[in-house]
């Protein structure tokens, strides 16, 4: 009798030990399973709606999320550090503003320096709030919502009514929020060239590697040492920066800009990491995974359009991914630690 | 205590030992310039001078004993090695120079390395990543070499001799794992100061062997040890000289030939302890819990036992045997795949904690500051935590008897507090575990479960839970006991039943019971046969 349960309890997980278990596979492609979806949903909606698979259509969904892409990259960074940053949103309103306005006096700015004028607009904006929350310790999420709604102001107060359309943008400016490079649109270009260079700044690079020991476990990272507050105020900047980045370029696509530019946008950003495996107390995720999410939320939400389903169901959907992504990282942790738990054990015994 | 207790190696050992702490001794003495120096260090918080003009100096290849009651001083003293507090008054001096160790990352620098009674671990990162955080190795580019960092992490384990996965996640590494990891750490910079703070408390024996394994090695690669602990046999085990504090301020610092543990007892607390040990309870009572066949797949298999009114039983085993699982199992926290549990001689149906403590059962855990204590808390509240029912009036919680109640109880444990208002977090371990030790004898239970009584807790608060467990049980309680510290289980339990990988591997009466057959039996080895 006991006989049999000794082969139940303990020579059986030995067995399967030297197999990777499909759990942490997962955990360590967290990317490909939101790839994975969006893949499902493009094939399901193509087969209903076959127009949905044409050139233009294809275009339209990777211009479409090209803007929310880079805030959530910025916002990916923050969140590692176990923070959030509710201002993207209005600093990409700020931002497209100001450019435009730079057009409007300085109608000859080559393209490059309207967009690191965006950048220097954005990353100001970064400083302020990276440093009230890195070094005056206030809690981030106090102070992004705070901030959120002056920078929209400042923003209104500016605009004062006076709306920026493609009267006032020169052509080649406008060609980066329009044209397509090798079939692919610029937009998507400079979200997929942001995503590599950060993608890799954020594996190979000791700031980005303390920046996720942050997030991971805030007290054993200071006393290991790390510069806690320069990375986190680190950052707010680059957060800050890419949504100046995302401003200009939202403004070459649209290519008019009133006070309202980018309402919304810093819950699309958080939403975006969380799908795509960023988790919401920091410490893992990668900017990978946060620019698949943007490009899945769209997708579905273009696929939505495509398959004749009321548009007020968009923002349902998006919220039911959003619980569900978050489910199924809970999940994802509370197995695999079970499974690492496991494994250690039978490493240990031999 | 007697010298058996001391050591419990087998002859061999212990003569091989003594002839190592001799050579080991005359070495720091030779070796006329310490190699850091405290001096005068002092430290205030508030009205509270946590440290107060205390100096201490360690040697090259010495394992030196840091000693004191919970809040004499040795956190802080810690701490200001590791550069998380400032001095306020005090100098350091490492290799005869001046040294200000203004941030954790100057103390590391300096060659100074902590590892913490709680593992401070990021549970996201890797194992290699862990080790090497905050220092990382670099190749072109000044990118991280990941590659370099596993295969360094590696060759550190392997001079450890232990088997830990470095490109693993930490997320789900054992206690004692993570406690590896944090030594690692240390070897992997050359420390040439390596202050450990409880570093056993988590550990069961055969994993305190290993690391005092490690440190015997450190010490002869010519490192510094400090060890702060609350075990004292160990310390006479490992440690040349010892430094003990009290209330904040230096008592003495001496060789370990020239004391005892009975003189270091007296230094730390002040006053003569005596040992409480229970004279042999009766043990013809009723069977309070019987527990037949009891099985979670994986986790413990077929454990069969009972505990009678006005007996302590103790389970013992290494960790990870299943002895907290099997706790958690009988009071319903863990749903079980099989076998029944009978309080009083009747079946817990439906296995929940509600279900347990109607029948009368009381669970203390083992983490009083994850799950025995709501740290924000005031006192009072905590204490009536567990018997809101009986204090409510149509659902309302009256406040007059719950103060009354948590000031009896308070009264009778002689828990020390600033006022029962005040947050469970401004007490003491000792005293915090004298919260939740109040918090389920007030609901008088028949059967106590107690995870790890005396874990971090001080010497004299030690004897007194000691004393009140046995107290307990002549007034016909059952009490289970789970305890890592043979010591311990010996002084006061009746009875001493052995888990080794989920099974009930033996069981030992108290004329039986003696710490080599316990953890004979502990490790695999059996007396009898199971069938």
């Amino acid at each position: 009798m006991s006989q049999s349960l000794e082969h139940v309890g303990v020579n059986e997980p030995n067995g399967g030990s030297t197999k990777t278990p499909l759990i942490l596979k997962v955990v360590r492609f967290r990317e490909f399973a939101i790839l994975f979806a969006l893949i499902v949903v493009f094939v399901a909606t193509s087969l209903k709606n076959t127009s949905f698979a044409s050139t233009a259509s294809v275009q339209g969904l990777l211009a479409g999320p090209a803007v929310i892409i880079l805030i959530a990259i910025g916002e990916t960074l923050v969140i590692i550090t176990r923070n959030v940053d509710l201002t993207v949103g209005s600093v990409l309103g700020l931002s497209a503003y100001l450019v435009g306005d730079l057009y409007v006096h300085y109608p000859h700015t080559p393209v490059i320096i309207a967009l690191l004028f965006g950048v220097v607009v954005g990353s100001a904006c970064g400083v302020v709030t990276g440093a009230i929350v890195a070094y005056a310790r206030v809690p981030s999420l106090a102070v992004t919502l705070g901030l959120l709604y002056m920078i929209r102001g400042i923003d209104a107060v500016i605009v004062n009514a006076v709306q920026i359309n493609s009267n006032n943008l020169p052509g080649g400016f406008i060609n980066v929020g329009a044209n397509n490079f090798l079939g692919i649109p610029i937009l998507m270009w400079i979200a997929i060239v942001v995503v590599a260079v950060v993608g890799y700044f954020m594996r190979n690079f000791r700031a980005a590697r303390e920046m996720y020991a942050i997030g991971s476990n805030p007290e054993a990272a200071l006393l290991a040492g790390i510069p806690i507050q320069r990375r986190i105020f680190s950052a707010f900047v680059v957060s800050g920066a890419l949504a100046g980045l995302a401003g200009a370029l939202w403004l070459a696509e649209f290519a008019t800009v009133g006070s309202t530019a980018g309402t919304g946008y810093e819950l699309d950003a958080v939403a975006a990491a969380v799908v795509g495996g960023v988790a919401i107390f920091g410490g893992s995720g990668t900017v990978l995974g946060a620019a698949l999410g943007a490009l899945f939320l769209n997708t579905i939400n273009q696929a939505l359009v495509a398959a004749g389903v009321s548009s007020f169901w968009d923002l349902a959907v998006a919220g039911l991914l959003l619980v569900l992504a978050i489910a199924f990282d809970r999940y994802l942790i509370v197995r695999s630690e079970r499974v690492l738990r496991v494994e250690g054990r039978q490493r240990g015994r031999h | 205590m007697n010298d058996k207790s001391q050591n419990h190696l087998t002859g061999d050992a212990v003569s091989e030992e003594d002839g190592e702490r001799m050579a080991d001794a005359s070495q720091s003495t030779s070796s006329l310039k310490p190699l850091i120096v405290l001096e005068h260090a002092t430290k205030v918080f508030g009205a509270v001078r946590a440290l107060n003009d205390v100096t201490i100096e360690l040697f090259q290849g010495e394992a030196h004993a840091l000693l004191g009651e919970n809040g004499a001083g040795k956190s802080t003293l810690v701490k200001i090695l590791a550069g998380v507090y400032q001095p306020d008054g005090g100098s350091i001096y490492l290799d005869g120079t001046r040294v200000h160790l203004s941030s954790p990352a100057a103390a590391r620098d300096a060659g100074i390395s902590v590892i913490y009674q709680e593992p401070t671990l990021f549970p996201d990162l890797t194992v290699a990543e862990n080790i090497f955080m905050g220092r990382q190795i670099l190749k072109s580019g000044r990118r991280v070499n990941r590659s370099e960092m596993v295969k360094r992490a590696d060759e550190v384990f392997e001079q450890l001799g232990v088997n830990i996965e470095a490109s693993r996640v930490a997320r789900g590494l054992s206690v004692a794992d993570q406690q590896i990891v944090e030594i690692a750490k240390s070897i992997s910079f050359n420390a040439k100061v390596i202050v450990m703070d409880e570093p056993t408390a988590a550990l069961t024996e055969v994993e305190v062997e290993r690391l005092f394994a490690v440190v015997k090695t450190l010490k002869s690669q010519g490192a510094a040890i400090l060890y702060v602990s609350h075990r004292l046999h160990e310390v006479f085990e490992i440690c040349q000289r010892v430094t003990i504090l009290r209330d904040g301020a230096f008592v003495k610092t001496s060789a370990i030939e020239d004391t005892d543990i009975d003189d270091v007892i007296r230094s730390m607390v002040g006053r003569d302890v005596v040992a409480m040990t229970s004279a042999g309870n009766d043990t013809s009572g009723e069977n309070v819990l019987e527990v037949e066949r009891l099985t979670r797949e994986g986790v413990f298999t077929d454990i069969s036992f009972n505990v009678k009114a006005g007996e302590i039983v103790a389970l013992a085993g290494l960790v990870g045997a299943g002895r907290t699982e099997v706790a958690r199992g009988i009071f319903g926290i863990d749903r079980v795949d099989a076998g029944s549990v009978k309080v009083n001689g009747k079946i817990l149906k439906n296995a929940s904690p509600v279900a347990a403590m109607n029948a009368g059962v009381g669970f203390v855990p083992e983490d009083r500051r994850q799950q025995g204590l709501v740290m924000e808390m005031a006192i009072d509240r905590n204490v009536a935590l567990a018997s809101l029912r009986s204090l409510s009036r149509f659902g309302f919680i009256r406040k007059a008897s719950e103060r009354k109640m948590a000031y009896d109880w308070s009264t009778r444990l002689s828990l020390k507090y600033g006022r029962l208002s005040n947050t469970a977090m401004t007490l003491s371990g000792g005293n915090q575990q004298k919260v939740v030790l109040a918090k389920w004898l007030s609901r008088r239970p028949q059967l106590l479960i107690i995870d790890e009584p005396t874990r971090g807790i001080d010497i004299g608060t030690k004897s007194e839970v000691h004393r009140l467990l046995v107290e307990l049980v002549n007034q016909g309680v059952a009490v289970l006991m789970i305890s890592s510290e043979l010591p311990e289980v010996l002084q006061i339990s009746d009875r001493v039943l052995v888990l080794c990988e989920g099974r009930l591997i033996d069981e030992f009466s108290r004329a039986d019971a003696n710490e080599t057959a316990i953890m004979r039996a502990a490790t695999g080895f059996s007396r009898q046969k199971q069938s």
